[in-house]
C-alpha cells in the first residue's frame, strides 16, 4: 500500500476529513507534514521563488519535508469548486492552478506528484471523477474508489456541519476523527470578533502567532466566514459591483460582508499573508465597505515570516480595548 | 464629454483620435512620471501591483485636468486586472474624484453590456452608426500602423551609427499618424514613417544579439514604465522582440483566438492555462525564442504579479533544457533606471560571451 504524503496547509484545513477518509478507506497510509515549524518555514523561504507569498513557500517547505517519507505527495491542481463570479469563471488563485509544476520544477527529489486537476465548474458531480483519477493512479478499482468516496464524502459532511455549528476547524477535525466531544462555551465571552482570511492564514497558528488562542484567551468568541453556508455568503455577491475572480477571496469577502450586517458582531479582523496579491484588493475593499456599510471596527493584520508574537498581541489588545471602550460608550 | 483613457506605449495616439472624431473630448493622459507613481502609491493599497498604481496615478491626473470620464478594460479573471476597474472606482470616491469609470468587459464575456456601453458611448458624441463603424476601424488602422512602424524601429536600433537617430525617426513618424485622418493618409504615413527609419544611417555589418522580451502585458507596452527598456536593449546594440503588441494581443483575445499555440507549447511544463495575465505565455514563449535562435530573454513583471511569479518558478527549468538565459525583472516603485540598465548591461555581457565561445566551438568543429 502505498504512503500519501499531505502538506498541512493551504487546502488541508478544509478539505482534509474528505482526503483523509478516502485514502485510508483504500488502506492507505497517510504520511502528514507536522504542523508548521520554524524548519518547515525556512525549508519553503530557501526552496520556493523568492518572490512568492508565505503561504505559496510554507507549502514548499511541507512537501520538502515529505519529500522523503511518502511515495506520493498529493498536490492537487485546484481550479475551481463551483461556477460563481460575474461570468462564471471563478478559480483558485493562480497560484493554485501552477502549483503541482511549481513544486515539480523547484524542488529536487520528489516522489511522484498526484496532480489531478479538481474543476467543478460542470457540477458537483464531477467530484467523483475526480476521485476516480486519483485512485486509479495510486493503483485501486473503480468499486473499492466508489465505496471509499461515499464514506469520504459522508465524512467531510459531518464536518462541514460541525463548522456551521461554529466549531473552528481544527477543533471539528478534532471531533471528527478522535471522537472528542464537542465542548464550545461561550459562556464567559464579552465580545464576538469575525476573523476573515484564507482558511491556510487563519488556523495555522504558526503564521499568525497563535492569534485565535490569543482571542480566546481575551475571552473573545470567534466566528470565521468558514461557518458560514455558501447560500448565507452567497446572498452578499449582488452587493458587489463585480464578484472576485479567485474561491477563497470571495469567501473572505462574502464572509466579512455578512458579519457587517450582524448586530453581534463587534468588530471585523482580516488576517491577509505578506505579498498576497487578491488581499491586496480584498483588504483595502473589505475597509471601505466596513466604514461605509455600518462603521463596523476593522483592523487588518499582514503576517510574514517575520510575525512575532508581541506584535500580533500589541494590536489586537489595543483592538479589543478599543471595542470594549466603544461599547461601554455606547 | 471630457473623455480619458490608460496611457500604454503609443497607443495613446489612437484613442485620442477615436475620441475626438465620436464627438467627445479627449484629454490625453500624460506619459506615466514619478508623480504620476508617486500619487498611484499614495492611495492604492500596498501590495497592489505595479500597474494598478500607475493607473491610479494616471486617473488621479486626468482628473485634475478636467477629466469627467474614464474609458477602462475589464477582465474574467483570474489576473487582478480584470478587477483593476472596480478597485479605481472605489479609491476614486474615497478620494473624492468625481468621475466616471466606464470598463468594457471582453466582447466574449458579456456582449449585451460591451454593446451598451458603445451605444452610449455613440449616443453621447453624436454621431450615426455608419461614421462610428468608420471611426473604429480607422482607429483600428493606426493602432496597427504604430505597431508597424515601433516594430521596425526596434529592428534598425542596434544598427544605427548616430545613437538616438531612430528613436527621433520613430516620433516623427508617429507624428505623421497622428495628424493622419484617413485610411488613406494612415497608409501614406505608414510607407513614409518606414521609409525615413530605413533610411538611417547604419552600420549593417553588426552582428547584434537578439533578446526576446516577455511578461506581463502593461510593463511591457509601456515605455514609461519598463524604463525603456527596448530602447536602451537597442543603444546598447540588440535586437529586441517584444512578445505582446496591442494589435496582437487584441486579435488573439477577442476575435480570433490563436492563443491555443503558445498554451500548446507551455503544456510540458504547465498544465494549466490560463492562469491569468501572460503568465502561460511567459513559458511558451521562452521556449519559443529558444526555437528561433534568440540569444536571450528578459522577463518583466510587476513586482508581486501572481502569473508571472508562477511563470517565474517554473522558467529556470525551461532556461535549462532549452539552453537559453533568461533574466527576470520585477519592477516596482522602488526600481531605478540605473538598477534596470547595471543588469541589463551585465546580461548582455554575458550573452556575448557566450556567443564567442560557442562560434569558437562551432569553428573548431569546422
Amino acid at each position: 500500500m502505498a504512503k500519501i504524503g499531505i502538506p498541512r496547509t493551504l487546502a488541508y484545513f478544509l478539505y482534509y476529513p474528505l482526503w483523509k477518509t478516502f485514502f485510508e478507506d483504500l488502506n492507505h497510509e497517510i504520511v502528514i507534514s507536522p504542523p508548521t515549524t520554524r524548519a518547515i518555514l525556512d525549508a519553503g523561504v530557501k526552496e520556493a521563488v523568492n518572490d512568492a507569498c508565505i503561504p505559496i513557500k510554507l507549502y514548499h517547505g511541507h512537501v520538502a519535508y515529505l519529500a522523503d517519507k511518502a511515495d506520493y505527495i498529493f498536490c492537487p491542481r485546484l481550479v475551481s469548486v463551483r461556477k460563481h463570479g460575474d461570468f462564471g469563471t471563478e478559480t483558485f488563485c493562480p497560484k493554485f492552478l501552477g502549483l503541482p509544476d511549481m513544486i515539480r520544477f523547484g524542488i529536487d527529489h520528489l516522489p511522484e506528484i498526484i496532480d489531478t486537476r479538481v474543476d467543478l465548474k460542470k457540477g458537483k458531480k464531477e467530484l467523483f471523477n475526480v476521485f476516480c483519477e486519483i485512485g486509479s493512479q495510486i493503483g485501486n478499482t473503480h468499486e473499492e474508489i466508489k465505496r471509499a468516496f461515499s464514506k469520504a464524502l459522508k465524512v467531510q459532511k459531518q464536518f462541514d456541519n460541525l463548522l456551521y455549528q461554529e466549531i473552528l476547524p481544527p477543533e471539528a477535525m478534532d471531533i471528527v476523527f478522535n471522537h472528542k466531544p464537542a465542548q464550545v462555551s461561550h459562556d464567559n465571552c464579552d465580545l464576538t470578533i469575525a476573523i476573515i482570511g484564507y482558511p491556510y492564514v487563519l488556523y495555522d497558528s504558526y503564521i499568525n502567532a497563535g492569534l485565535i488562542r490569543l482571542l480566546e484567551k481575551e475571552n473573545v468568541k470567534i466566528l470565521t466566514q468558514d461557518m458560514l453556508s455558501d447560500k448565507t455568503m452567497n446572498r452578499q455577491a449582488k452587493t458587489l459591483p463585480k464578484s472576485l475572480f479567485w474561491y477563497f477571496s470571495n469567501r473572505a469577502v462574502y464572509g466579512g460582508l455578512h458579519f457587517m450586517a450582524r448586530p453581534d458582531v463587534d468588530g471585523i479582523i482580516h488576517v491577509t499573508a505578506f505579498a498576497c496579491g487578491p488581499d491586496s484588493l480584498v483588504d483595502r475593499m473589505v475597509e471601505i465597505e466596513a466604514r461605509r456599510r455600518r462603521g463596523m471596527p476593522y483592523l487588518s493584520i499582514a503576517v510574514d515570516e517575520h510575525t512575532g508574537e508581541a506584535g500580533v498581541r500589541t494590536r489586537i489588545e489595543a483592538f479589543l480595548d478599543m471595542l470594549r471602550y466603544r461599547r461601554d460608550k455606547i | 464629454m471630457k473623455i480619458s483613457f490608460p496611457h500604454m506605449g503609443y497607443s495613446y495616439i489612437a484613442f485620442k483620435w477615436l475620441v475626438e472624431n465620436m464627438g467627445h473630448e479627449c484629454i490625453v493622459p500624460p506619459e506615466p512620471s514619478s508623480r504620476t507613481l508617486d500619487l498611484g502609491v499614495r492611495y492604492a493599497p500596498e501590495f497592489a501591483c505595479i500597474p494598478f498604481k500607475i493607473l491610479l496615478g494616471t486617473y488621479l491626473e486626468v482628473v485634475e485636468m478636467g477629466a469627467e470620464v474614464i474609458i477602462s478594460s475589464g477582465g474574467m479573471g483570474p489576473c487582478r486586472a480584470g478587477y483593476y476597474w472596480v478597485m479605481h472606482k472605489y479609491l476614486l470616491e474615497e478620494a473624492g474624484k468625481d468621475v466616471k469609470v466606464v470598463a468594457f468587459e471582453l466582447p466574449r464575456s458579456d456582449i449585451m453590456d460591451f454593446w451598451k456601453k458603445l451605444r452610449w458611448l455613440r449616443k453621447t458624441g453624436g454621431i450615426s452608426v455608419k461614421e462610428f463603424i468608420r471611426v473604429f476601424k480607422t482607429a483600428w488602422n493606426k493602432i496597427m500602423v504604430i505597431d508597424d512602424v515601433e516594430m521596425r524601429s526596434h529592428e534598425i536600433r542596434p544598427y544605427e551609427i548616430h545613437r538616438g537617430d531612430t528613436t527621433r525617426g520613430l516620433w516623427t513618424a508617429l507624428d505623421m499618424i497622428d495628424k493622419a485622418n484617413t485610411l488613406q493618409e494612415i497608409q501614406e504615413a505608414r510607407v513614409e514613417g518606414l521609409r525615413q527609419l530605413n533610411q538611417i544611417e547604419q552600420d549593417r555589418s553588426r552582428k547584434p544579439l537578439k533578446i526576446g522580451i516577455i511578461g506581463e502585458i502593461y510593463v511591457v507596452l509601456e515605455p514609461a514604465a519598463n524604463h525603456y527598456i527596448q530602447i536602451m536593449l537597442g543603444e546598447m546594440g540588440v535586437q529586441t522582440d517584444r512578445s505582446i503588441y496591442l494589435t496582437s494581443y487584441a486579435r488573439k483575445n477577442t476575435i480570433v483566438n490563436l492563443e491555443g499555440d503558445v498554451f500548446e507549447v507551455a503544456k510540458p511544463y504547465l498544465n494549466e492555462a490560463p492562469i491569468g495575465g501572460h503568465g502561460v505565455n511567459s513559458i511558451g514563449e521562452t521556449i519559443l525564442y529558444a526555437k528561433h535562435g534568440f540569444d536571450g530573454v528578459v522577463q518583466l513583471a510587476p513586482f508581486a504579479c501572481i502569473p508571472e511569479i508562477v511563470a517565474k518558478s517554473i522558467i529556470p527549468t525551461v532556461s535549462k533544457d532549452y539552453s537559453i538565459p533568461v533574466l527576470t525583472l520585477f519592477i516596482d516603485e522602488q526600481t531605478g533606471k540605473a538598477g534596470v540598465q547595471t543588469r541589463l548591461e551585465a546580461f548582455v555581457d554575458l550573452l556575448e560571451s557566450r556567443r564567442e565561445v560557442r562560434e569558437r566551438h562551432e569553428r573548431l568543429v569546422i
